[in-house]
């Protein structure tokens, strides 16, 4: 643990566990040396990556047992591949059965990786169902949402499964991406390039209004930490049961009509009342979340 | 095969309610004397959120209403482009509406309700992650369609030439579209290739074999097994450690 500021966004999956991990407690699965690299893109000539782009382990973060995986953004934008995949599903089901505090997962990914498409398809639904069956056997899951790639496709799915979402603000959270929705419907539905709109749309600030994400943190690797010990100590559980499900499934519904007509975050922060909606973008967590607070105190 | 004459195929004439409305298909329908329930996305949908939220309410209403008694099989149909491709829906987080209606299929599964999906026409991507792939046993219906992307719309964004991709799909069913190359891969149980042959039998066959792998995921097992997907087993059970 380093006392100097790491920016998440940048650091590499590696840097990013040892910043959230007690020091020199990582263990890893499957490490690079086994050579568990991707068949597939090998027979495109593309490049692999001895551990397919994702670190998967256990460690202990302030003390207490967690298994952790990261995706590692710079390798082919983090995308979920057979082996890549089926490493982040073995975690799940080694979590379900060890019973760790939590799993954390570092998602920075931008869903299926096309070069071995349909393996990446099913792998994401595999992870998909050994992250709720561990969440049933009592182990709760924790995203971390912070880095260059965000989490789309697939792996927005999978984020919005867990039981926190910690992001901060340049983290991103969606399905399609804003560059596939440009492309298909034209640049008046999204306009890829207007990089402030596209935070607007889907950056942790507006994840954290909407109580998508559970915490907003600063670009830093000691807040991502930081918030890892808090969500260990006392953490949101995703909904489960058929009570918890019709709440949710209510408080969708809610949001569409509350927005009905909303394109834009800004829009969010008009409705919610925030004293300054231009400035949101501007904000540090720490105001944005004082904001945030002080609204819900006054409703 | 089009409108209500899947469903009489299926179930019989006059064995089921089932009603179409827009891109949402639901309703009651028995075989023999088991009742089921049927909920699924119609006519190559968008999957939005509004279709993801009538998906997971209809999961909501069937488990509720079984529960205490004998929870119905559900039969998915499942007929998608994929997911609604919108600034408004992303931001509104159709992501997470995926995600409540995986976690209405799991409660479902959870409960004792068998889960089959039926890949009718097509299903592609977000809109088959949703509740489709979440099944315990999934059947490719004749001429059904299953990818993620179409060849000419991967080789722009990999940059690999077309041609190279069309040569490889032929020998590789890793990314070429198609329900055999799932079916290789473990993600789809069964291929029906005619329209001839009993279907009530059949389903009630697969809602069986259903009940016997329920709320385990045997595909990757299955994938190996079929020479589709030689390493995702491997893997995941070395580092599950089990």
């Amino acid at each position: 643990m380093n006392s100097r500021r790491i920016s998440y966004f940048e650091a590499s999956a590696r840097a990013r566990v040892a910043a959230l991990a007690d020091a020199g407690s990582f263990r890893e699965y499957c490490p690079p040396a086994e050579r568990r690299t991707s068949p597939h893109l090998a027979r495109l000539d593309a490049p692999v990556a001895f551990d397919d782009g994702v670190v998967v382990g256990s460690a202990t973060v302030d003390g207490r047992p967690v298994l952790i995986a990261a995706q590692e953004g710079r390798f082919n934008g983090g995308a979920v591949g057979e082996v890549h995949g089926a490493k982040i599903r073995g975690l799940l089901e080694r979590a379900a059965r060890e019973k760790p505090a939590a799993v954390l997962l570092l998602v920075d990914s931008g869903g299926v990786r096309l070069h071995e498409a349909n393996a990446g398809l099913i792998a994401i639904s595999e992870i998909m169902r050994a992250l709720m069956a561990a969440q049933a056997a009592g182990v709760p899951v924790f995203a971390f949402v912070g880095g260059s790639c965000g989490a789309f496709g697939g792996m927005g799915i999978v984020t919005r499964l867990c039981d926190e979402v910690i992001m901060s603000e340049e983290g991103r959270l969606g399905l399609s991406g804003p560059e596939v929705i440009e492309t298909v419907k034209g640049v008046g539905e999204f306009d890829s390039r207007d990089r402030a709109l596209v935070w607007r749309v889907t950056g942790g600030k507006l994840r954290r209004a909407l109580g998508e994400a559970t915490r907003l943190v600063d670009d830093d690797a000691r807040d991502f930490r930081a918030a890892a010990i808090a969500a260990l100590s006392n953490h949101r559980r995703a909904p489960a049961d058929l009570a918890d499900l019709k709440a949710a499934q209510a408080a969708l519904a809610r949001r569409r009509s509350a927005h009905p007509e909303t394109r834009d975050g800004l829009e969010v922060w008009r409705a919610l009342g925030l004293p300054q909606p231009e400035a949101v973008p501007m904000l540090s967590s720490d105001a944005f979340n004082r904001q945030l607070h002080e609204l819900s105190a006054e409703a | 095969m089009s409108d209500a004459t899947l469903f009489d195929a299926l179930f019989g004439a006059g064995r089921h309610e089932v009603v179409i409305d827009g891109h949402f298909v639901c309703g009651p329908a028995r075989l023999d004397d088991t009742p089921v329930a049927v909920i699924g996305t119609w006519d190559t949908a968008a999957v939005d959120g509004n279709l993801a939220l009538a998906i997971a309410g209809e999961v909501l209403r069937v488990v509720e209403a079984d529960a205490g008694g004998t929870p119905r099989p559900i039969v998915f149909i499942a007929d998608t482009q994929g997911q609604a491709l919108s600034r408004r829906e992303e931001l509104l987080g159709l992501n997470g509406c995926f995600a409540h209606v995986a976690r209405c299929v799991d409660l479902a599964r959870r409960s004792g309700h068998a889960t089959l999906t039926l890949i009718h026409g097509e299903a592609v991507s977000g809109g088959f992650l949703a509740f489709g792939m979440l099944a315990d046993r999934v059947v490719a219906l004749p001429d059904a369609q299953v990818r993620v992307m179409d060849l000419r719309a991967m080789s722009r964004v990999t940059k690999i030439e077309l041609e190279r991709l069309q040569t490889l799909a032929k020998a590789s069913p890793v990314f070429a579209p198609g329900a055999d190359n799932y079916w290789r891969m473990g993600a789809v149980s069964t291929l029906w290739e005619s329209t001839g042959g009993d279907w009530p039998a059949m389903l009630t066959a697969e809602l069986a074999a259903a009940r016997q792998v329920a709320g385990q995921d045997v595909r990757a097992r299955t994938g190996a097994e079929r020479g589709g997907r030689g390493l995702a087993d491997i893997v995941a059970r070395e580092v599950a450690g089990a």
